[in-house]
């Protein structure tokens, strides 16, 4: 993995921001009118109900949907309307609310696949196997085992992920995001549905990948505590409008922030 | 026991990452491979003609929609089309450049099925599933009206048929009414063991990786920057490719001549028929499959007369096509139900048997 | 400019010139269409219900016709071989239902639909093995299928209705009417629609889903078997007719999997656009485009619109 471009002093200055986005489906609106934005290697929680639009923001930062209205930019850059893949390209990496693995190739290939971006080799070679291709390939490799090793899940290398646990597969995705050093990381729920050990071992790679490689990332997370402790910043959506932003303790002491989490059970 | 996993550590990636990274499996191919050579001089010229040309040649075509369907995820029912195109570029090549080796051409007129191919694959970037399945029996009927219409492909022969014109390699025929079953064997022979060592390098890589990607997961693979149109028409120029090339190695170098019929939707079919039972995904299994389904009317056209001549029966060869209809149709539900990863699942089950062999797990 | 005068111009001058044979050609193609829609519905209903893609549904429009002519040339009476084509049909649906779905139920769409290929090959076997494979005349006289020609003189020439081409329209309209009805009135109907959505649902009008699937194989069966006596008076009954009935897949992406509307404009569609092409503007290439004409227009549709003409617009989850 790479190293930092220079964690501590990027801190600060703006590498996402999102202003006035709305997104509608047919009749239902998911976002309306939401601002906010990511600072260089910060990790920013997004969190909310259920149907709140969260995973509808992320699904716009990475070009899945394309706002109805208002714009993002990154680094510096108004995004023009993108694909999916023009948005990877660009260094953002993202997992998934629902596993989204490839399910029959194993925790290598996944991690492999997240290399995609980064190897270069020509179809001639490929054809061969030998060459470019095959040093490219061992090179990647190298790197892939790096992750593996930093997520210790050497043990699961040569598995389909089709028959690992939720909470393992939860990990490779992690990894098959890592794969891509990015320059922001969107993780989904990277929680949802694993027992306290495994957030615990979850919640420290997240932060080491933010300290440690200085990452960006933005976290959608139901679990309080966990955002309590990881996130520099939260941002509040509530039926997809921002209902309050600010560091752990200004939202947690919000009334509207607490209002909306009154009726859910948490 | 001799298949042993035990001893052998990988020290290195390369090591590591080849593709039979058993020595034991090295050993299997070597000797499979030296032993269908060895079959060119011990076989006679009805088992070279009659099984092993036309198995290796469905065996390669097998291999080209497992690329699509079983690796890409791309349904195709135009791959008897696809082959057509091989077979009719490859006639149209050696006729208007007979002095350029055969083996050229064959290789060359993939490349037009393949440009045929990633047109028709087009549509696969909006349309997915069974739609793009209706999408691909577009090509294989238009192709097909082509082959028919186009008198030129035929280079204006009266009976509307390709024939093999006699060519030669290092002096020795290759196409024609006086190449020997063992020349043509061993031609088809080099090039299906030379295209499956490049499919297999393919499917092992970043290519690979990318095809499977977009098969199991196809909005997680584009978000990972996979871009997914290229992607796919990749699948589909170089599946074309591969049927292409056995087109035309089926109308030279085994039939030695065709219609346009060879290339109807039925052949489409049964080369699908081969990858589901051999395995969608598994190049092995492409042979696998292809062997099933290509053998067993043979078997059944020498079988079932045998055991129905005590009672007085004959059966026509046209019962036997019958039966083999209904053989193959039954087959297949039945492999998607026991196994739908076909013959190539149970090649490995059995394979990792004998490498605990003899402890029961 | 030669062939562009050829393809935007003469045949639209030639249709002017003479109405008669657009009218005849008009004709052809709505007759033919509503036979589209007729065996796309076959597809729908199974696919409502189901969620399967039926490939075979082709296949069992030759099969069914095949053993009705079939037990008809063995000695038997018409009627008789009407109602036993109807059972073999009942028959069919069961052993499907048991064989088929049964086990594969909760499997990738994809795969119950390459199913339906194993189901399509064994059939055509089966077919052909009791009933030889050679071309059949299909029973007319004895079903009360009307025979002859109405010629009728307009725009200066004569436009022939056959007869039997009349009674193929107005007994397709009559099916699709009478399964129209069927989807949205009756209670099994209500339930097979239900049963698309939740599988709760046709539990609770107290049919269980795999009665459900033997009710819509055994419609689609006799759907089929309609389509296959309508056809096979005017084509003959061969398997050859399957690639007829494949066209009704065109037709199914037009008017979308799912609806029946979609189903009757698609067919009429596919229907009169591939006779118009054919006449008009197959003699510049040779003629006989009508074996792909139908795919090319669906194809054309489908990157135009993939949802079909009636579906909605998804929008992909991740
Ligand atoms: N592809 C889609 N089509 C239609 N509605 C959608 C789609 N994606 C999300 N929605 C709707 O948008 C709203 C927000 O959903 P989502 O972003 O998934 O919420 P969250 O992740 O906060 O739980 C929900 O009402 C959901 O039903
Ligand atoms: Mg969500």
């Amino acid at each position: 993995m790479r190293a930092p471009d220079n964690p501590v002093a990027a801190k600060g200055d703006v590498l996402l921001a999102v202003d006035n986005v709305s997104l509608g489906f047919g009749g239902v609106k998911a976002l309306s009118d939401v601002s906010f934005d990511i600072r260089r290697g910060e990790i920013r929680a997004i969190i909310g109900p259920n149907g709140a639009g969260k995973t509808s923001m992320l699904n716009c930062i990475n070009g899945f949907y394309y706002p109805t209205e208002g714009r993002i930019t990154f680094k510096g850059v108004k995004r023009p309307k993108m694909r999916p893949y023009e948005a990877a390209r660009g260094g953002i990496a993202r997992t998934f609310q629902n596993v989204a693995l490839f399910k029959s190739m194993s925790t290598l290939d996944n991690i492999m696949a997240g290399r995609s971006l980064k190897m270069k080799s020509n179809f001639f070679w490929q054809l061969f196997r030998h060459g470019p291709a095959m040093k490219e390939e061992v090179e990647h490799r190298r790197v892939v085992e790096e992750i593996i090793d930093f997520l210790e899940i050497q043990h699961i290398r040569k598995i389909p992920v089709g028959r690992l646990p939720y909470g393992l597969q939860k990990r490779v995705e992690l990894g098959r995001a890592l794969a891509m050093e990015p320059d922001l990381l969107l993780l989904d729920e990277p929680m949802a549905g694993m027992n306290l050990e495994e957030k615990e071992d979850m919640s420290r790679f997240i932060l080491e990948v933010n300290q440690q490689f200085g990452t960006t990332i933005a976290l959608i997370e139901h679990d309080m505590g966990v955002v309590m402790d990881l996130s520099d910043r939260v941002v509040v959506l509530e039926y997809g409008r921002k209902i309050a932003d600010g560091t752990p303790d200004v939202v947690k002491s919000d009334q509207r922030v607490i209002d909306a989490y009154l009726g859910v059970a948490h | 026991m001799f298949y042993r996993e035990a001893g052998q550590f990988k020290s290195t990636y390369p090591a590591d990452m080849a593709i039979f990274p058993l020595r034991e499996d090295r050993i299997g191919i070597a000797v499979i491979i030296l032993a269908a050579y060895s079959l060119a001089f011990l076989g006679n010229a009805f088992l070279l003609q009659a099984v092993m040309i036309p198995f290796l040649v469905f065996s390669l075509a097998a291999i080209g929609l497992n690329i699509l369907t079983g690796y890409a995820g791309l349904l195709s029912l135009g791959t008897g089309a696809f082959m057509g195109v091989g077979a009719y570029a490859c006639y149209k090549l050696m006729t208007a450049f007979p002095d350029v080796n055969v083996i050229v051409w064959i290789f060359v007129s993939g490349f037009f099925s393949a440009a045929i191919g990633a047109l028709f694959g087009l549509p696969s970037l909006r349309i997915k599933g069974f739609y793009l399945a209706v999408a691909t029996l577009a090509a294989q009927f238009f192709l097909q009206w082509c082959f028919i219409r186009i008198p030129w492909l035929v280079n204006y022969n009266v009976s509307g048929a390709l024939d093999a014109p006699l060519r030669t390699l290092f002096g020795i025929p290759v196409l024609g009414a006086t190449a020997t079953p063992q020349t043509r064997y061993l031609v088809v022979l080099t090039i299906v063991i030379l295209l499956t060592w490049v499919a297999s390098n393919l499917v092992h890589g970043r290519i690979g990786r990318a095809w499977i990607a977009i098969r199991d997961m196809d909005l997680a693979a584009e978000l990972m920057g996979i871009r997914p149109l290229q992607t796919k028409l990749l699948a589909f120029a170089v599946s074309s490719y591969y049927c292409g090339v056995a087109g035309a190695l089926l109308v030279f170098l085994w039939y030695g001549g065709a219609e346009y019929d060879v290339f109807n939707i039925n052949q489409s079919f049964f080369i699908l028929f081969m990858v589901i039972i051999g395995g969608l995904g598994s190049l092995i299994g492409s042979f696998f499959g292809a062997a099933l389904i290509f053998i067993l009317p043979i078997v059944l056209g020498i079988v079932l007369p045998a055991m129905l001549s005590p009672f007085g029966l004959s059966v026509g060869a046209d019962v036997i096509e019958h039966l083999r209809f209904m053989i193959v149709g039954a087959l297949i539900i039945f492999f998607l139900i026991v196994e739908p990863h076909g013959l190539a699942r149970l090649w490995q089950i059995g394979k990792q048997k004998l490498l605990v062999w003899p402890f029961p797990y | 400019m030669d062939i562009l005068y050829k393809v935007f111009i003469e045949p639209f001058v030639f249709m002017g010139e003479a109405p008669d044979l657009l009218l005849q050609t008009l004709w052809e193609g709505l007759v033919s269409g509503v036979l589209y829609a007729l065996i796309a519905l076959g597809f729908v209903l199974i696919f409502k219900a189901s969620g399967v893609f039926n490939f075979a549904q082709g296949i069992m429009v030759v099969f069914s016709a095949l053993i009705l002519v079939g037990l008809y040339e063995k000695g038997v009476p018409a009627f008789l071989a009407l109602i036993l084509a109807i059972g073999a049909m009942l028959l069919l649906a069961v052993a499907v239902e048991r064989v088929v779905l049964r086990p594969l139920v909760n499997q990738p769409d994809i795969i119950l639909f390459m199913a339906t290929f194993g189901l399509t090959y064994f059939l055509i076997g089966l077919g052909e093995l009791i009933f030889g494979g050679n071309p059949k005349e299909m029973i007319t006289g004895p079903l009360f299928l009307p025979q002859g020609t109405t010629e009728l003189e307009m725009f200066g020439g004569l436009v022939r209705f056959q007869h039997l081409d009349i009674a193929a329209a107005v007994i397709a309209s009559i099916m699709i009417g009478l399964l129209a009805v069927f989807f949205s009135k009756t209670r099994i109907g209500r339930a097979l629609r239900a049963v698309a959505d939740s599988h709760k649902a046709a539990l609770s009008v107290g049919i269980s889903l795999n009665q459900i699937w033997v009710i819509v194989w055994f419609a689609a069966g006799i759907v089929a078997l309609v389509a296959g006596i309508m056809w096979g008076a005017r084509s003959g009954v061969s398997f050859s007719l399957q690639i007829i009935a494949l066209k009704a897949l065109p037709v199914l992406i037009l008017g979308g999997f799912t609806s029946i509307p979609g189903a009757i404009i698609g067919g009429l569609i596919i229907g009169v656009g591939e006779k118009l092409g054919e006449f008009y503007w197959g003699p510049l290439v040779g003629g006989g485009i009508e074996t792909w004409l139908a795919y090319v227009i669906a194809l054309l549709f489908l990157l135009y619109r993939p949802q079909g003409l009636f579906g909605e617009k998804i929008i992909e989850r991740i």
